[in-house]
């Protein structure tokens, strides 16, 4: 049974990049108001079903909030007047190891730790400019003034 | 003299305002399985653990301990946040009469509540992955697993769920549910599974 989520997971993982990018690590699925994804020297309109990469940053505009799916089932969102930088994301869909590093920039974030963290304690940490969080398999919400 | 001596304080002050980070607060939520995980909170050598629901840490705070807030602040703070949370992952199981790709009474019914669970979503991914119980030879549960997921995608896309956001693929007799020797009719192996998020 445990064999078989496994593999479960592994073809689910591979099978949610099949219409898009292998550099795709997440999935925009909520949006209100404005929301922008930086990347690179881009400025996109941020919309559901819309692909996330690695060194992507989100952004919410003061009426903005957005919600975000990744391979790990890691969930997160984002409230009004936000920036999260999303500065690593590996996952390997069989073995279950990753990292997953983002910083806060301001505003509010939510999050619900995904398959990586069931995996590895250490393996996802959040940072905002004067502090660093270890996740240890749980949810839990961090605001930057 | 007086006058230079303000403005040497008034940069001063600018000049640590800049360097002052900005306060944050981090609180843990209980899980929606019931079980409230840890969140450890490092500033500088101050390390905090946050392992109870609604256990917090504000960095202006100056005390490593954590404060206990209450239900109703998380909510005032964070509210519009958790409600952009996305749907949370959902996996669920159709099983098929022996041999065919027609879906049991039982998981009919199952399937209309799966499809109101589904089109409740925004920009779903749904993966259907088909599989047999261990009777006949592998080739045929391959094509017979593939036929079931095949027949379930076209169910959920006859229903109005986008056929570019699903997924089919078969399996055949490898992942049994219900591990059997070659050739047992195990029903609860004649399946799908439904992935979603």
């Amino acid at each position: 049974m445990r064999w078989t989520v496994a593999i479960t997971a592994a073809v689910f993982a591979a099978a949610s990049a099949f219409a898009s990018d292998p550099g795709d690590v997440g999935q925009i699925k909520t949006v209100r108001g404005t929301v922008h994804v930086e990347r690179g020297a881009q400025r996109l309109a941020a919309t559901p079903g819309m692909n996330i990469r690695q060194s992507d940053s989100l952004v919410t505009g003061a009426d903005g909030a957005v919600g975000v799916t990744f391979l790990d089932n890691s969930l997160l969102s984002l409230g009004p007047g936000s920036t999260l930088a999303i500065d690593r994301y590996t996952f390997d869909s069989t073995t279950h190891a990753g990292q997953f590093d983002a910083s806060l920039k301001k505003g509010t974030l939510a999050v619900v730790s995904g398959r990586m963290v069931k995996q590895s304690p250490d393996a996802m940490r959040v940072r905002t400019p004067s502090s660093v969080m270890g996740v240890r398999g749980t949810e839990f919400a961090v605001k930057v003034d | 003299m007086r006058a230079a001596h303000a403005g040497a304080l008034a940069a001063l002050t600018v000049l640590l305002g800049c360097q002052s980070a900005p306060p944050d607060l981090v609180v843990v939520l209980p899980g929606a399985n019931g079980h409230t995980g840890t969140v450890v909170v490092e500033r500088g050598s101050q390390r905090t653990v946050l392992d109870k629901p609604y256990a917090s840490s504000a960095s202006g705070s100056g005390s490593p301990a954590p404060a206990q807030l209450s239900e109703q602040e998380v909510r005032k703070t964070f509210g519009a946040t958790l409600a952009t949370m996305p749907e949370r992952p959902a996996f669920f199981l159709l099983y098929f009469i022996t041999g065919t790709d027609v879906l049991t009474d039982q998981s009919k019914g199952e399937l209309g509540r799966m499809l109101a669970e589904l089109k409740r979503r925004q920009a779903p991914d749904i993966l259907v992955i088909g599989h047999t119980d261990r009777v006949g030879q592998d080739d045929q549960n391959d094509r017979l697993s593939l036929q079931r997921a095949e027949r379930v995608k076209a169910d959920l896309v006859s229903q109005g769920l986008p056929a570019d956001r699903i997924r089919a693929a078969g399996r055949g007799e490898r992942e049994p549910l219900v591990p059997t020797a070659d050739g047992v009719d195990e029903p609860r192996n004649r399946r799908v599974e439904i992935n979603v998020r």
